[in-house]
């Protein structure tokens, strides 16, 4: 059960942006502008990045709906699934492979951040808005996922709405709700 | 933030309603929990430009600051701040560290769900800020009279208007 009443109808964090529109229009806006507008990292490899730290941090809707979201910017999940066994054997290129190494030392924290893995990343030919998109993301999902966990949130198990709204995510980003409860339709 | 002003305007409207805009909770409250996070990230830009926004909120006193840093169990706050700052300090550790328990002992000391919200997601967000900042390696001085001055600017007019300072200004604006 949710730690503050919120609504029964909406899961993970849909129901924390209907509970305090204001701060879901800035949280929104963030995860359209690193997730889904043009960038020189496809829409793709960013929710690979997002997939990933949410995993680390063990928050079962972001990544289950980011890697929907990713999984039909790549046209299947079988690359969504070798990214969370082990990056470093999947199907990704080494830049990205590279990037994700920097993701999961921002999820330790921002200090675990070394030269070396930021001049890996750089050597294969990441530029500084790649690495700096990276650190963001690796860090804006570190708060995603403590507030969807930290709220309590309603996190159902229901593959098929994942599905349905890692679709809508591809398509239409992130300023629009993704699912919208039963009493709006 | 000056680097990529896409999204630093998101994460300074961000700042401004969890800390900035007119809460039940006081903003030096709210700049209070955002310290404790950052010093509890150890991220030493962010404890100290929010710790100087927070002084300056509180008539100045960096001593409680310090305290709510080192042990706010002790410090001379509130009983609902003090259980705040244990559900943020929950959070800090990850989203699952928090239990009803501790979100019942701050209802207990009147906490009502969104000052329960806002702290989880003051929380979080600094969990963000902190990386970001430490993450990308920033410049930090350590010149803690520059810290006061900027707390001061930005208990007053808060974080959209600071980031005018260095952010392209919007033409349609």
């Amino acid at each position: 059960m949710p730690h503050i009443s919120l609504s029964e109808e909406l899961p993970g964090i849909s129901s924390a942006f209907q509970f305090r529109p204001e701060t879901a229009m800035p949280m929104r806006e963030l995860a359209h502008i690193l997730l889904h507008e043009p960038c020189s990292l496809s829409p793709g490899e960013r929710e690979l990045i997002a997939t990933y730290v949410s995993s680390l941090n063990e928050c079962y809707f972001c990544q289950t709906s980011h890697g929907a979201a990713a999984a039909c910017h790549l046209g299947g999940g079988e690359t969504v699934r070798q990214v969370h066994a082990d990056f470093q054997q999947a199907p990704i290129s080494e830049k990205l492979k590279r990037l994700l190494v920097i993701a999961g030392q921002v999820q330790r924290g921002g200090k675990s951040v070394t030269r070396s893995a930021v001049d890996a990343a750089r050597e294969v030919g990441a530029t500084d808005m790649e690495i700096h998109d990276t650190v963001l993301i690796a860090a804006a999902f570190c708060m995603y996922n403590r507030y969807v966990d930290g709220l309590a949130t309603w996190q159902p198990h229901d593959e098929a709405m994942y599905t349905q709204m890692g679709a809508h995510l591809a398509r239409e980003g992130y300023r629009t709700p993704s699912i919208r409860s039963p009493s709006e339709e | 933030m000056a680097f990529r002003p896409e999204t630093a305007k998101p994460l300074n409207e961000l700042a401004e309603i969890l800390l900035h805009a007119p809460n039940s909770l006081t903003p030096g409250e709210r700049e209070l929990i955002a310290t404790y996070v950052s010093s509890q990230n150890d991220c030493y830009f962010c404890q100290t430009v929010h710790g100087a926004i927070a002084a300056a909120h509180l008539e100045g006193d960096e001593e409680l600051v310090r305290c709510v840093k080192a042990d706010f169990g002790t410090a001379d706050i509130s009983e609902k701040l003090k259980a705040l700052l244990a559900i943020a300090g929950k959070v800090q550790q990850g989203g699952k560290h928090v239990t009803a328990a501790d979100v019942e002992a701050a209802r207990q000391q009147g906490a009502t769900d969104t000052e329960i919200h806002d702290t989880i997601l003051i929380a979080a967000a600094f969990c963000m800020y902190n990386r970001y900042v430490d993450g990308l390696d920033t410049w930090q001085p350590k010149d803690e009279e520059l810290y006061r001055q900027r707390g001061r600017k930005t208990a007053k007019e808060g974080y959209v208007t600071m980031s005018k300072e260095y952010l392209p200004q919007d033409s349609s604006a």
